[in-house]
This record gives structure tokens, C-alpha cells and sequence, in this order.
């Protein structure tokens, strides 16, 4: 369990800018874009718009989930066609859900510590790429054809066919399963919905919600900026989210059928985060090189946590990661002026608020000496979320800090938690100040 | 941005067998002998980036076959040392002014001799080729037993281009060493080869990475390495029967592609071919004649002014690699195409509009076009894609070396765009516009800095058409119109150089000669007849067609323009035109405008009148005499740079030689008369211009 630490002391780690794509639903077939490509699509206007060269970086972090056949090593890649140089070293992270929040952890690390001064850390992830997987025997069975030689044992070989190789397995169906519990993701939220007793109704009106939320800002202008547009090669602009659905309602979504657990389940397409590419990037830097490039600091990292438990119940990893930075820093979840709490399914989402609310849960298994309270919904996930604009899993917990910069810049608040759950059972948490 | 530890090994790749040097005296070549025993003969011509053939290297290449003779070695290798490539063809300077038959036949059979000698050697002969091996180079490789194409190497014989086919044996061991039919077609097209498909019509007879040369030479040498040779088919194609058929059909495919009483080059070849194919001596000896047949014809002689013409333009753009981030603004058709070209060409590019979506609309003509150069390499494609950057911000304004601004035509816009761009342009860059209708003096008031403010005029299509006006103000800072010049040389493109001046020199060229089109369309020539005139006279297009090509919105605006600002005495632009161009009936682009277009190709009455033969005089003068103009107005001192900017701006034809080069060679005393002649029947506006005298002088 959380043990108690202090907040490690270093040099202060800044965040000076980000901007991600577009979150593009996946409508069938792979997108226009692989997970690199959509890094180089916000990379390019981010990086142009600083007063340092792209070769200025000392590496560049980025965490990918469903690394493509022909890009291994997506940050590096990235880099390379990002303009970075060929002396750029880059490396990705992968930890699920939480990748593109695991590249700024890391880079915060170097920072902190004084070995880097200015990375470049983002998420990419193209599910509508993930491929299609053969089944185990058929690889047995081609393999054994391309090592056959002589003529007869081909033929031999060639008869170990049987028809059902042919079925393909959905390689992002196995990836949103867990393989230790062999539950998908939809099903630990059934059960966390189970535990907590969110109903169906609950979770869909937290969904229109999302919807509502994110519709606005997109109105309002409030990510600009952050947003920036995709160009694809058939000449499409690729200008917003564009899973929202601004008419959401709650009757909508009252007819959808349950997704992963008919006919009682209560987790639907229309409550669940969406499957979606993406890519995120956020610049980290250190005071030394906010002097040397003139740079503006916005945000300072001030703490991160990762924490861990069963992979059946992986959704209240937020609550296991978050818990910690605030006894660190000695802030209660009223102190935390914003939340972004990766919306991957809206009866997670409540069950998180739940179990903070529930005296037993807190005192158990948080440690705390009662119920830490509610979190009020005005400041949890101001402009939407995972279940409005998708969730591309390796680049959403990269978003989720980079718009919680600009939301606490814009209703001028200081203080927030971007914090997600991770497939296999975990979580992570970041604390942030504006600068 | 470039690896040092890469930069330090690159030159060790280009591998010259480190051989012990022979001393022989030579100038152009080099010549040594390796551990075992194979002799490595290196071409490096001296005073030049690119190998060429001529009388001096093809003699010293026979000092080095004496030397030979006397010392046996286990093989010869023959490549070049420069890492530009093997050898670009014959230097056509030895060829320029050719008048007498017999001469030219006298030092082609000198040539002939060497490369005959070279064959008939008893040891392995390699020719090992990086980069292009055309025309006379790569007709030294096939005097070779064995070729050795380097990846990336590139073969072909573009005699063609210029008025000839090829002359040094290369129509006999080209036909006789693969699929004559496949020969006969590289021949007849000027196209080159990729090494890939170089292997697989057995021109080569391996490729291999620069770092296997070595083992590829010493398989050579132990005679591992050889193609399949003809097969029985390639030699029944050979046979007098399948040649007569074959070279029917060639005769008509060369028609459609250019005019045989223009281009004799393709009839001559394939004659060659009919009547000694499959007899290699007979068609290598028949060669000759034909060759130096072809050399002494207007045709050719001003197909090689044309190439030297592209070589002066060339050399105007100068050395200077200065530029290497452009910032693009405006997406429309000519800035989107003119980001994406910069963009192919290696230099980082940003591309601006108020607007997303025309940007999205270059990102596609540029997805498309890359495509289709680069034979889809999709790395090439990817890379140059990633240099061009949507830029809805105008962020790279401040890190441009270059800023091209292609917005609309208006002044108000563009000085305002000027009056943001100034203060954030870092120190040096440089200001271009690409308008074709607003005088510099116009555009640079206002500006803090007009010296850094020059005209860069590109033509549509920007990938195809080679010309970039570099367009001067009394103001203009010379270093920058320098550093412009290069910039055009750096995209691959050829600078002309012209003073401020409406229309500058081919928009003002071809304005009297289209509305001189209109103006017989008014009296009832049919279209099809008037573009035949054209066409016969040897222009690419007739000027109905070109005008529907270019949008006859421009051609109106362009013609406005010039009227207004020239006080031109020309026919009124007819009604019935504007009207054509209120209703959006603009040409190929909307699909219907003076022709109705249909799959890219205007859809032309099939039996229309044969055109009156003075009706090219009545349409070609009139922009003959606007280049005179030029001259005399000073938008142009150079009557080359004139009949270069026509020809690679405006495609006239080009075996006259330029507009003011046809001229001389008709006449400047009979051209004039016609003028005179054609300004009795027609009006002042075909009066000769002033400019005239200078060309006499």
C-alpha cells in the first residue's frame, strides 16, 4: 500500500507549452494518421511557434501504447521527423492508459534531478490502427509452411490448413482486455458500478454531461491553441474532436444496449470513452532553460504518484494515486481547485467520487482518519472528457495535464490534479500550479 | 541538419579500388592497378562538377588501352571519380555551330574507334555507374561486357531532346543487347532508366550498394557476372518482317508526340533501325551518317542553343545555398504549389492562409504530386510532407530566410500583410512576391526596408514549368536579387532576371499574341483552325487552348493590365469574353471556357478548316515583336534571357530557338517588312517596336 513520503526536493520543473490533434473517432478502418504521424501533426505547430530550434531538446519522451509494425521506437521516429536532429536520443514509455502522463513523470525526473533541461514529452496512439491478429494456430501453421524446403514437406505442410485460421482476432479487443483477470475494461466497470451502486441512469447523465461540456468549449474557443489542426493527405482538415455529440441527451443514451454485459449491464457505448487517435505533447523545462530560450514557465510540477491493485477494479486507481499527493503536500480534495479525471467510463468516474465519500474506503484502504468528501462536478472535467472527445490510450494522459494547464488558465485557478486509471490495475496522479 | 559523424565517413564510400596509381600523363583520367591485378581507370574531367565526353577524354581513354596492351591486367574497370555520377553525355559544345556533314561524320568515327577498341578487349571489362550514365557515357558502359549499376544509378539516352538520337554505337548495342522494341521505345522517349529496371531489361547486369562494388567487380573479373543476353523472342523481333511492323507503328506513335517535318530525329532512328537492325555493323557504320545527317539541321543547332540557353540561366542562379527555411503565404493554386515544390526540394517550408482548408487543398495537390515524381518511395514522399508545415499563425514568418508571399492581387492586402511581416522578419531575410500584375514600385511603399522586396514570378503549373521571373526594382538591394537568383537555382528552377516592368517578359510577350487569337475568333476563324496555325508554326498549344488553360480570368486581368498600364494599342478585349468570364466560364479549370474540357483534354471539332498560311505570321509576330520591345524598354538587356523566358516560361517552340533567335534567322529586315505589312492590313498595333534596332546592332 501508499507509503507516506515527503515530496522529493529538487529543481523546479516547468511546463512552458502543449498542444495535441484533434481527437479523430475511429469510424471503421484505420485512420488517416499512425500514432507517429499524429505526434509530427502537433508537434510541428508546437515546436514552431517556440523561440528555440527543434534540435535544442536534450530528449524526447513519448508513451505509446499499440507501437505499429513500422514504427518502433515512436519517439524516436517522432523526433527524427519532427526536424529534432539525428543526435536526438528518444525513447517510449509504455504503461497503458497512463503513457502520455508517463513520459511528462519521466521527464519531470530528469529535470527534477538535474540531468535534462528541456524535453519534449507526449502520448500518441492510433487505435483505429491496431491490427488485426492472426490466431495462434494459423502462425504456427505458416510458419511451418516458410520452413518447409524440399517440395514434399511443403505440401505437407500446405495440408495443416484448416479454415477457422482465417478468423482474425480483433488486436484491440485482446488490448482492452485484461490478461490476468481476462475481464475487459468494460466489465471492471461494471463491477465498480456494482460495488459503488452507480445506476445506469447516473452514469448516462454524467455522460451528456461530458458531451454538453466539451460542445461548449469547442463553441466558447477555449482550445485554441491547444487543439491544433490535422491535415490529412487527401487534403481533409482535421480541425476538432470530433466524437462530440452536442445534442447528447439523456433519453439518447437511455436506449443504447449494453456494451460487455447483456442484457443487464449498465456500461454502454454512450457511457464509455470513445476509440480514438490522438496525440499530445507537452514541453517540460527547467529554470535553466526557461533563461537560456526566454521562455514562460505556466505550470509547475509540484508532485506525482503511480499506485497499484487488482486489475478487476483498476478504475479507483485515481482515487489510490491522488490520495497520496495530497497527504504529501497536506491538501485536502477541496483544496484542489481542478480536476481532470481520465474519463474512461462514466461509472468509473463516479465510482471514484463514490469511494472517496464512502468512510470505509478511505479509512481501509486511503488511510485517511474519515471520508474525504466530495469532489464538486464544477470543478471535475470543466470541458469535457474521455467519454466526449475519446480516449487514444497512450496520448490521454498526456491531454489531461495539458488541458488542466489551460482550464486553471482560464477561470484563473491555481492549483489541479490531472489523475487516470490504467488498465492491469493502476493509477496515476500529477500535481500542478500555475506559474 | 546533418550527422558529423556520418558527414566524417560519407566521402569514404565512393570506392576508386585503391589502387596504385599508373602514371600516364593524363589529364581527365586516372588510372591504377589493384592487389589483383585489375585495372581501374577513373574519369574525372578536369575544370568541371560532371563528366562530359569529348575528343580529349575519349583520346586519353585510348592512351589508357595502349598501355594496357602492353601490361595485361585481369580487368579493366571504367567509373567515374566524382561522386555527381558516371558521365552526363557528350559535351555539346563540340557539336555547336556544326554545319558540314562530312566533318562531323570524320570525328564520329574517330569516337567510334575507341569505343570499338574498348569492345574488342580479350580481358573483362566492368563499367561501374553511380548517378546518370546518359547518352555518350552510358554508350561507353555498353561497349563494356559487363555493367555494374550502383543503386540510385540512373541510364538513358536523351539524345532525342536535342534534334538526335545517339551516335557513339549506342542504337546498334543498345538494340542488340536487350528487347530491341524496349531499346527502340528509351530511344525514341528520352526517358531514363532506374537501376531497378535498368537489371530488368538487362541493361545491367547487377546493382549493388556502393559498399559491394568491390565484390561485385572481383565476381566480374572471375566472369560470374553476366546478364541473360536476347532472348529468342528479342530476336525474332529483330527480323526485317517484325521491324517493318514495328517501325509502322513507332512512326505514328512518334508523329503524335512532335511534328516530323520539326523533329526529324525519331523518323531518322527508326529508319535506321528497320532497315540494319539485327546487322550490328551495318547499323552501327549506317549510324554514323544518320547522326551527322541530324547534327547540321536548324533543329538541332537550335536545340542546342536551347541548352545552352537552360545552361545560362542556369549559371545566372549562381552558387549559394543560403536559403534553406521558406515561409509560403497565401494556398491558393500558385502558393500551395510553389510551397510544395519548395518543400520537395529539401528546404523547410511553412504555409500560411487566413483560411485552413486551401492549406488542406495543398497538402493534397502536394500528396498527389509527390506521389507521382517520386514513383511513390513512400520516404520521400513522408519526409517532404513532414517539411511542409500548415502554419494558420504565420509563426514562420520570424525563422524564414525567405518569405513568398502569393496572396490575391490587391494592394491594400498585400502592403498590409508587408506592414505585419516587416517588424517579426529576422535580420537578412528576404521579402519576395509573387504578383504578376502590381508594379514593386507600387507594393514597396510603405515598407521600412523596400531594398529586401523582390519578384519572384512562377508559372502554372509550378512543378512543370522550369521558369522563375527574378523581377527588379530601382531599389532592390543586389545582394538580395542575388540571394533570389540562387534561391531559384537551390528549387531547381531557372531564374530570369527582369526589370519592373508590366507583364514583366512573358505575361507581355504573349498578351498581343492571345488577343490577337480573340481577335480572329471575332472575325469567324474557327478555334480549331486558329490553335492549328499555331501548332503548325510549332507551339506546344495553340493560343485558344493556352488561354482556356491559363483561366481566361488571368488572360482578362492580365491583358486589362497591360492595356491600362502600357496605353497599348490593342484590340478591345471582346465582349462576348467578359462575358464568359462573369458567367465563371474560365477555361479548363471550371471545364468549360472558349473549349469545352473534358478528362484534362479540350474537346476539339474534329474537321475544322485548315488555317491560311498567313495566319501564323498574323498571330507569332505580334509576340516576336513585343520581345523587341522588351529589349528596347530594358526589361531585359539579353535577347537569350528573352528567348529562354518565352521557351521554359511559355514553351515556345523550341527548335526555332526563342522568339528573337527566329527572328535573326529569318531575317530582322523581312520580319520588320511583314510587320509593316500586317499593321497596313490590321492596324498601328503591328507596327515594328522600337526595340528592333538593338537586335540589328
Amino acid at each position: 500500500m501508499n507509503v507516506l513520503r515527503s515530496p522529493v526536493a529538487g529543481r523546479p520543473v516547468y511546463i512552458v507549452d502543449g498542444a495535441r490533434t484533434p481527437f479523430l473517432k475511429a469510424r471503421g478502418g484505420p485512420g488517416p494518421f499512425t500514432p507517429v504521424d499524429l505526434a509530427v501533426q502537433c508537434g510541428r505547430p508546437l515546436l514552431l511557434r517556440q523561440p528555440f530550434a527543434p534540435d535544442a531538446f536534450d530528449q524526447v519522451i513519448l508513451g505509446c501504447v499499440n507501437v505499429i509494425a513500422d514504427e518502433q521506437n515512436p519517439a524516436r521516429v517522432a523526433a527524427l521527423r519532427l526536424g529534432c536532429g539525428p543526435r536526438m536520443t528518444a525513447f517510449t514509455v509504455a504503461i497503458n492508459c497512463g503513457s502520455g502522463m508517463q513520459s511528462i513523470d519521466t521527464a519531470y525526473r530528469y529535470i527534477r534531478d538535474g540531468s535534462s533541461n528541456l524535453i519534449l514529452a507526449g502520448g500518441a496512439e492510433a487505435l483505429s490502427h491496431a491490427p488485426l491478429v492472426l490466431k495462434q494456430s494459423a502462425v504456427e501453421w505458416l510458419s511451418g509452411l516458410q520452413g518447409a524446403k524440399a517440395p514434399i514437406d511443403k505440401v505437407k505442410a500446405m495440408a495443416g490448413f484448416r479454415p477457422d485460421m482465417l478468423a482474425p482476432v480483433v488486436g484491440l479487443e485482446r488490448g482492452l482486455t485484461d490478461p490476468i483477470t481476462d475481464l475487459g475494461m468494460g466489465q471492471t466497470a461494471e463491477m465498480l458500478a456494482h460495488y459503488f451502486d452507480i445506476s445506469r441512469e447516473a452514469a448516462d447523465a454524467y455522460a451528456v454531461e461530458s458531451h454538453h461540456r466539451l460542445a461548449k468549449a469547442q463553441d466558447a474557443g477555449w482550445l485554441a491553441g491547444e487543439v491544433e489542426p490535422a491535415f490529412a493527405r487527401d487534403g481533409t482538415v482535421h480541425d476538432q474532436d470530433d466524437g462530440v455529440r452536442p445534442d447528447s441527451s439523456v433519453d439518447k443514451l437511455a436506449k443504447l444496449k449494453p456494451a460487455f454485459e447483456r442484457p443487464f449491464g449498465k456500461v454502454t457505448p454512450g457511457n464509455s470513452s470513445q476509440i480514438t487517435d490522438g496525440a499530445s505533447w507537452v514541453i517540460l523545462a527547467s529554470e535553466e532553460a526557461v533563461k537560456k530560450h526566454g521562455l514562460k514557465p505556466r505550470a509547475v510540477i509540484l508532485d506525482s504518484e503511480w499506485a497499484a491493485l487488482d486489475p478487476s477494479i483498476m478504475g479507483l486507481g485515481p482515487v489510490l494515486a491522488s490520495t497520496p499527493l495530497l497527504q504529501r503536500a497536506r491538501l485536502t480534495l477541496q483544496d484542489i481547485e481542478l480536476w481532470e479525471l481520465n474519463e474512461a467510463f462514466a461509472a468509473q468516474v463516479l465510482s471514484c467520487l463514490a469511494a472517496w465519500e464512502d468512510e470505509a474506503f478511505c479509512r481501509e484502504v486511503l488511510g485517511l482518519p474519515g471520508a474525504a468528501g466530495s469532489i464538486d462536478r464544477n470543478r471535475l472535467n470543466v470541458d469535457g472528457g474521455a467519454i466526449s472527445l475519446g480516449h487514444p490510450v497512450g496520448a490521454s494522459g498526456n491531454r489531461i495535464v495539458l488541458h488542466l494547464i489551460n482550464a486553471l488558465e482560464r477561470l484563473d485557478l491555481r492549483r489541479g490534479i490531472a489523475t487516470e486509471c490504467i488498465g492491469g490495475g493502476q493509477g496515476g496522479a500529477m500535481l500542478i500550479e500555475r506559474v | 541538419m546533418h550527422d558529423p559523424a556520418l558527414t566524417l565517413l560519407k566521402p569514404r564510400d565512393l570506392d576508386l579500388g585503391l589502387a596504385t596509381p599508373v602514371e600516364l600523363g593524363l589529364t581527365h583520367w586516372k588510372l591504377g592497378r589493384d592487389a589483383d591485378g585489375i585495372a581501374w581507370a577513373l574519369l574525372d574531367k578536369v575544370d568541371s562538377s560532371a563528366n562530359t565526353l569529348d575528343d580529349a577524354v575519349l583520346g586519353e581513354l585510348d592512351r589508357i588501352l595502349d598501355a594496357l596492351d602492353t601490361d595485361r591486367p585481369a580487368g579493366l574497370v571504367i567509373r567515374s571519380a566524382k561522386t555527381s555520377g558516371f558521365v552526363a553525355g557528350a559535351d555539346v559544345s563540340q557539336f555547336r555551330g556544326a554545319s558540314d556533314v562530312n566533318e562531323v561524320e570524320q570525328r564520329m568515327a574517330r569516337a567510334h574507334a575507341i569505343t570499338d577498341r574498348l569492345e574488342g578487349q580479350a580481358y573483362p571489362t566492368i563499367a561501374v555507374v553511380h548517378g546518370y550514365a546518359l547518352g555518350g557515357g552510358l554508350e561507353v558502359a555498353l561497349a563494356c561486357k559487363v555493367r555494374i549499376a550502383v543503386e540510385g544509378a540512373r541510364f538513358g539516352f536523351p539524345e532525342v531532346q536535342l534534334g538526335l538520337h545517339p551516335g557513339l554505337g549506342g542504337t546498334a548495342r543498345f538494340t542488340r543487347l536487350i528487347d530491341p522494341l524496349q531499346a527502340m521505345s528509351f530511344m525514341l522517349t528520352g526517358k531514363t532508366i532506374p537501376a531497378r529496371k535498368a537489371k530488368a531489361l538487362g541493361l545491367v547486369d547487377a546493382v549493388v550498394p556502393e559498399r559491394h562494388v568491390r565484390a561485385a567487380v572481383q565476381a566480374a573479373v572471375r566472369g560470374e557476372l553476366h546478364g541473360d543476353g536476347q532472348s529468342l523472342i528479342d530476336k525474332l523481333k529483330d527480323s526485317a518482317p517484325a521491324r517493318r511492323l514495328a517501325a509502322g507503328r513507332m512512326r505514328d506513335e512518334a508523329k503524335k508526340q512532335a511534328p516530323p517535318e520539326h523533329y526529324p530525329a525519331p523518323n531518322a532512328l527508326i529508319e535506321l533501325w528497320e532497315r540494319h537492325g539485327g546487322d550490328f555493323e551495318a547499323m552501327k557504320a549506317a549510324e554514323i551518317g544518320s547522326f551527322a545527317r541530324l547534327m547540321v539541321t536548324p533543329t538541332v543547332q537550335n536545340l542546342i542553343r536551347v541548352f545552352f540557353l537552360r545552361e545560362k540561366l542556369k549559371g545566372l542562379a549562381g552558387e549559394g545555398g543560403g536559403i534553406k527555411r521558406v515561409h509560403v503565404i497565401g494556398a491558393g493554386a500558385m502558393g500551395g504549389d510553389i510551397a510544395a515544390w519548395c518543400a520537395w526540394s529539401g528546404l523547410s517550408v511553412t504555409l500560411t492562409d487566413v483560411k485552413p482548408e486551401p492549406i488542406g487543398g495543398a497538402i493534397k495537390r502536394a500528396a498527389e504530386l509527390y506521389g507521382k515524381i517520386s514513383h511513390d518511395d513512400h520516404l520521400q514522399v513522408r519526409d517532404a510532407l513532414d517539411r511542409l508545415v500548415p502554419d494558420l499563425k504565420g509563426e514562420g514568418a520570424r525563422s524564414a530566410d525567405l518569405i513568398i508571399e502569393a496572396a490575391p492581387e490587391k494592394v491594400e492586402l498585400k502592403q498590409g500583410l508587408y506592414a505585419k511581416l516587416e517588424p517579426v522578419m529576422k535580420q537578412g531575410a528576404i521579402l519576395a512576391t509573387n504578383t504578376s500584375s502590381i508594379p514593386l514600385e507600387t507594393l514597396r511603399q510603405g515598407l521600412q526596408r523596400p531594398e529586401r522586396l523582390v519578384g519572384l514570378h512562377f508559372f502554372n503549373p509550378v512543378s512543370r514549368m522550369q521558369l522563375v521571373e527574378v523581377v527588379r526594382h530601382d531599389g532592390l538591394d543586389a545582394e538580395v536579387e542575388k540571394a533570389a537568383r540562387a534561391f531559384v537555382g537551390t528549387i531547381d528552377r531557372l531564374p530570369a532576371p527582369a526589370k519592373s516592368a508590366p507583364g514583366f517578359i512573358v505575361n507581355r510577350a504573349l498578351t498581343p499574341y492571345l488577343i490577337e487569337a480573340m481577335a480572329m475568333l471575332d472575325e469567324g476563324v474557327a478555334k480549331e483552325t486558329i490553335d492549328k496555325a499555331a501548332e503548325r508554326f510549332g507551339m506546344p498549344m495553340g493560343p485558344i487552348e493556352l488561354a482556356d488553360q491559363v483561366g481566361l480570368d488571368i488572360c482578362l486581368a492580365v491583358a486589362d493590365m497591360l492595356k491600362r498600364e502600357l496605353k497599348w494599342d490593342m484590340p478591345d478585349v471582346p465582349r462576348w469574353l467578359r462575358d464568359k468570364v462573369e458567367q465563371k466560364k474560365l477555361g479548363k479549370k471550371t471545364g468549360e471556357g472558349l473549349y469545352v474540357w473534358k478528362g484534362g483534354h479540350a474537346q476539339k471539332a474534329p474537321n475544322a478548316a485548315e488555317p491560311d498560311p498567313e495566319m501564323a505570321d498574323r498571330l507569332i509576330l505580334p509576340l516576336v515583336n513585343t520581345c523587341a520591345a522588351l529589349l528596347g524598354d530594358g526589361v531585359s538587356d539579353d535577347p537569350d534571357v528573352i528567348d529562354a523566358a518565352m521557351i521554359f516560361g511559355a514553351g515556345f517552340a523550341p527548335f526555332r530557338g526563342g522568339p528573337l533567335h527566329y527572328a535573326r534567322q529569318r531575317g530582322v529586315g523581312d520580319v520588320k517588312a511583314k510587320l509593316d505589312a500586317l499593321a497596313g492590313q490590321y492596324g498601328e498595333r503591328f507596327r515594328p517596336a522600337e526595340g528592333w534596332s538593338k537586335l540589328e546592332a
